[in-house]
């Protein structure tokens, strides 16, 4: 079942262009401007990190921009929420390893 | 860089749009700021018909509000400085800021600050509540009803209150199953017209049941309940899994409050409120007389009420610049008659106590 919704009662979705990215190497579709972590559940993809300590499989939780459970590491910059980052074309997104790692 | 302002508006929700909107009317220049990309706050994604009152919003959907007070901060021409993207992330010193926008970091300096941060949505304790699946109930709207993607194919409630129950019809208008809404308390918490628009449409909710565990390794592949006796103990042996794919949890908000700690406003816990909140003087202005306080930020209700707390927030924030106003005076008193009846009866009871005791306790200190 596709997860994106075509038709709704109430609503009409107003979506950017389609745009590519890639996740861990692997090529993705998207809409422009739609939240990174919103383009990557709409494409079947909910695990977004694991916890720093205990390494538990962890998604996103608020989607606001709040909870810090969705940060990733999107073109080299760790702890990006994606929650609310906005996607664009090429973006290369990525799992990061615990708090992330800067490279000095 | 910095920025000066008469009154500086921290969130542009329904409470802080409103309090900028009153405030720039009224006549003080006003910067606005919110860190989402579109002005409205969390009334972007409800689609329902608020309850609202005769005089204000009653029967509208929440995205109409949003777009109603849009359209009339847009209408300003002056006065009103809208800053987008953009997080106050703290408050230093008397009057002073600092802002993060997009391209840098600004000070901003101010006479009076509105601040209507909002709330952040609950999680609750069960095994395996951090699975990838588990979302909040404003995330799942956010999902939903802003950016056109179901949560999953089939997805518990957890929580009967009024929030559960809207978006579990939400959920139903996207084509999402739900399999059924699970509730601790022995009756059902929100309001009986919006348990029975799901009831009829097949989807049963479980009172006196509650979330044992999530399961899955990766992401939840379901869940299971169990039932709870009159004092909200486990009862053994009534353990049973639901299969579904992911778990909406609606357990309640808490006020967003750091910005008032860090402006050393004296705080209170209010369990009716919601949690910690500032003590106000019933014109929403706090301990620490710059500061004032509008919507969710003051205690939990809803968006009818954080648009009338904004508008007396502006109209007394501005009051206190420029003396006292006619115009101020009307919209307070508009403002306070509508809120105390949005506010009567039983169902108002719990929200009544809360404000009394935030209001009654500033006297003192």
């Amino acid at each position: 079942m596709n997860l994106r919704i075509e038709e709704h009662p109430i609503l009409v979705f107003k979506k950017g262009r389609k745009v590519s990215f890639t996740f861990g190497g692997k090529k993705l579709e998207g809409f422009e401007g739609e939240p990174i972590a919103a383009a990557l559940h709409a494409a079947g993809i909910r695990l977004l990190r694991h916890s720093p300590h205990k390494d538990r499989p962890r998604g996103f939780f608020c989607a606001i921009g709040r909870c810090s459970s969705c940060m990733m590491e999107v073109n080299g910059a760790v702890n990006t929420m994606t929650c609310i980052t906005p996607l664009a074309d090429g973006m290369t997104v990525n799992m990061q390893k615990g708090h992330g790692v800067i490279e000095p | 860089m910095s920025r000066k302002s008469e009154v500086f508006v921290v969130g542009g929700g329904p409470a802080g749009l409103s309090a900028a909107i009153v405030a720039a009317k009224l006549g003080a220049r006003v910067l606005l700021v919110d860190d989402n990309p579109m002005l409205g706050g969390q009334l972007v994604k409800q689609t329902h018909r608020f309850f609202g009152s005769s005089a204000r919003d009653a029967g509208i959907r929440g995205i109409s509000i949003a777009e109603k007070l849009r359209m009339e901060a847009q209408a300003i021409k002056k006065n009103l400085v809208v800053q987008l993207n953009t997080s106050a992330v703290g408050f230093y010193g008397e009057g002073e800021a600092g802002i993060l926008t997009p391209e840098r970091y600004e000070k901003v300096t101010y006479e009076r600050v509105i601040v209507g941060t909002g709330a952040v949505e609950n999680s609750l304790n069960f095994e395996n509540n951090d699975l990838p699946g588990i979302y909040g109930a404003g995330a799942v709207q956010t999902l939903m009803n802003v950016h056109g993607i179901r949560p999953g194919k089939r997805i518990l409630m957890v929580g009967s209150g009024n929030i559960g129950l809207i978006v579990s019809y939400q959920l139903l208008q996207a084509g999402v199953e739900v399999v059924g809404v699970v509730e601790a308390m022995p009756t059902i918490g929100g309001y009986l017209v919006h348990a029975s628009k799901i009831r009829r449409l097949g989807i049963p909710i479980m009172t006196g049941h509650t979330i044992v565990s999530a399961n899955g390794d990766l992401g939840v592949t379901g869940a299971t309940l169990c039932q709870l006796d009159e004092k909200y103990q486990r009862v053994p042996n009534t353990e049973f899994e639901i299969i579904c794919d992911c778990i909406c949890l609606a357990v309640g908000l808490s006020p967003l409050i750091e910005l008032f700690q860090q402006a050393s406003c004296k705080m209170v816990f209010v369990p009716e409120l919601g949690g910690l909140v500032p003590l106000q003087d019933g014109n929403m202005r706090t301990s620490n007389p710059r500061v004032y306080v509008a919507g969710d930020a003051s205690g939990i209700e809803e968006a009818t009420t954080a648009i009338l707390g904004g508008r007396i927030a502006g109209a007394r924030a501005f009051e206190s610049l420029h003396g006292p106003s006619s115009d101020a005076q009307k919209i307070v008193d508009d403002a306070a008659g509508e809120l105390k009846s949005l506010r009567s009866g039983s169902t108002g009871n719990r929200i009544r106590w809360g404000r009394e005791r935030v209001t009654q306790e500033i006297a003192s200190c």
